[in-house]
């Protein structure tokens, strides 16, 4: 504060209005914080839910595991998924392997690069972009699936008739994201490395043994296991949101719409939260 | 002998839903109705009273923000209230009851008769070759037979709405809420409906609780009729009294109340009901106070 005394009820006007706009913008981002603390929340108790219905359906005796809409689900969120993964990791290892070669030739390590894309393929790009196809391809066919349902008073009939929609849609719904997804990563994983190798064999000049004898030095048991666990954490984000925003539409075709976009946004950020987190968490453990 | 044989027992019940506002909008203020064991009772009200909210709330599915909902079913040997209990307790209940929507609301990924089927294979342990017959008899009573193998998006409204009732009617249930049974149905199959709905109740001795604005079909099945108005009870008693209130010439009925049921029995554009608003509206025009 300076010497001269401000005009007094000026000064005070104006701390009082710098406390309120401070006051405003701590509650307006509290706001946020708590609405997204309370999405996370509402998850857990999704998570929750579900995981007490497969184990009632799975072990229990009084319900009935639903095997044909487990098979129906797997069909539809992995089984279609396979060409459009394909194709994605095969341009992925594709890519890797052309962007890579200059760097390490100019070391004259050329021969890395079937390392480097075994490691990024099978730890990272496999799992996560699967998950990313997954986001648009099962994620928003779920959310719009169950937001109509919600809307055709289909789950208020499921209530009506004494069957729990957790049983019924949701954990089908689950299950088939988080077999899928680790199957689909498999998959990716394969064909990932196959695009590496048909790069570096027909365009690099590596050979082809050279490649597979590369690759299997540079992979060990680990990378595969934290790759499909990855997988799995992705599938189990996937179906919980997809299944959230879809159960929770309100407002007709419009609503539906909002809930498909915001499950693709939503699970992206999750997605790539979650495995920034988790690939921090095995640098320090280093696994 | 009232009170003894009551199967619903609905207390002061009040439903409020919240608004962005903060002031939740009541749209149940204080109902209070018994529903007796066998009975037919036709609910009716204007559009947006709250009848499709009172079915819900009745069916659980709503949570009444005050007052008590009882059910007294055959197996419990005393009336609960559905507000208190669990989840497990509350399902004993639903599977006593069954419910139309007012959309029919089929599950949209099977087909008519896996509609029907899906309550008989969750809930009873019969097998599939009993279930088949069970499913076709169902069917077979709303005249859906034809359409056992298509998918509910191949069927007409009314089509949904008859699928939608061999459904309810899957596990013989005990009570039977009917949201708008005969809306959007022809003539001759809406009497079908009604003689339906007639039969189970008289044969089977099934409570039905009808929310309907078709009056000829309101008339046909009701024992008693209840008038909503505002989210509250105007009038409730047996079909005699508001027969005689629909016959009766607007002049010379005493109250407000009756003359209002009068004017929504006999469907006229002139009245208490239109008054009221239209009035207000109008004096709001002029700027009369
Ligand atoms: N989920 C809800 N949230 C907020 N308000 C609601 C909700 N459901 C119904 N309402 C309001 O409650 C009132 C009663 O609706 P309801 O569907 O019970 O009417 P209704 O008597 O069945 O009308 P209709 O004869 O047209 O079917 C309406 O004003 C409606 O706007
Ligand atoms: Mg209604």
């Amino acid at each position: 504060m300076s010497d001269s005394p401000a005009p007094r009820g000026e000064g005070r006007a104006g701390l009082h209005s710098a406390v309120e706009l401070i006051g405003r913008t701590a509650a307006r981002r509290w706001g946020d914080v708590h609405e997204q603390v309370s999405y996370i929340g509402a998850l857990a108790i999704l998570v929750k839910l579900t995981l007490i219905w497969c184990w009632r359906g799975l072990l229990g005796s009084q319900v009935r595991f639903r095997w044909n809409a487990l098979l129906d689900q797997l069909v539809r969120v992995g089984v279609r998924a396979i060409p459009i993964v394909v194709l994605v990791e095969v341009f992925i290892g594709i890519i890797l392997a052309l962007q890579m070669a200059p760097t390490l030739a100019s070391y004259g390590q050329l021969e890395k690069v079937a390392d480097i894309i075994a490691i990024a393929i099978v730890r990272e790009l496999g799992p996560l972009l699967t998950a990313i196809v997954l986001s648009g391809f099962a994620g928003a066919s779920i959310a719009a699936e169950m937001g109509s349902m919600v809307e055709s008073e289909e789950v208020k009939a499921l209530r009506a008739h004494a069957l729990n929609p957790y049983h019924f849609l949701v954990v089908p719904r689950f299950l088939a994201t988080v077999i899928a997804l680790v199957g689909l990563s498999v998959v990716a994983d394969v064909v990932g490395v196959f695009g590496g190798l048909l790069t570096s064999v027909l365009v690099l000049d590596v050979s082809f043994w050279g490649y597979i004898d590369a690759t299997q030095a540079a992979l060990s048991l680990q990378d595969y296991l934290t790759g499909l666990f990855k997988a799995g954490v992705f599938g189990v984000l996937i179906s919980m949101i997809a299944c959230h925003e879809g159960l929770s539409v309100r407002g007709g075709a419009e609503g539906v719409g909002r809930a498909t976009t915001s499950t693709v946004v939503k699970c992206i950020v999750a997605l790539i939260g979650t495995d920034a987190v988790f690939t921090a968490m095995f640098y320090v453990w280093g696994i | 002998m009232p009170g003894n044989d009551v199967v619903i027992s609905i207390k002061d019940m009040v439903k409020e839903f919240p608004t962005a506002s903060g002031t939740p909008a009541r749209v149940l203020d204080g109902v209070t109705l018994d529903v007796q064991r066998g009975e037919t009772l036709v609910i009716m009200g204007g559009s947006g009273c709250g009848k499709s909210t009172m079915l819900n709330c009745l069916i659980g599915e709503y949570e009444i923000s005050q007052g008590r909902i009882l059910y007294q079913t055959k197996e419990m040997d005393k009336p609960g209230d559905i507000a208190q209990m669990s989840e497990v307790k509350l399902n004993q209940v639903r599977k006593r009851i069954g419910i139309l929507f007012q959309s029919g609301a089929l599950f949209n990924s099977m087909t008519v008769a896996e509609n029907v089927a899906l309550p008989l294979q969750e809930h009873s342990e019969v097998d599939d070759a009993v279930i088949d017959v069970v499913v076709t008899m169902k069917l077979q009573q709303v005249k859906m037979l034809p359409h056992r193998d298509k998918m509910p998006a191949q069927l007409s409204g009314g089509q949904k709405k008859r699928a939608g009732l061999a459904r309810a009617t899957a596990l013989d249930p005990e009570i039977l809420f009917y949201d708008e049974p005969s809306a959007g149905l022809d003539p001759v199959t809406s009497a079908a409906i009604d003689e339906l709905m007639m039969d189970l109740s008289k044969k089977l001795n099934v409570t039905s609780v009808v929310v309907t604005h078709e009056m000829d079909s309101a008339f046909r099945i009701a024992d008693r009729m209840v008038m909503l108005e505002k989210g509250r009870v105007l009038s409730i008693g047996p079909r005699s009294q508001f027969e005689s209130i629909r016959d009766a010439a607007p002049e010379s009925l005493k109250t407000v109340d009756e003359r209002l049921i009068n004017q929504f029995l006999n469907g006229s554009s002139e009245g208490p009901l239109t008054d009221a608003e239209g009035m207000s509206e109008f004096e709001k025009l002029i700027g009369v106070q």
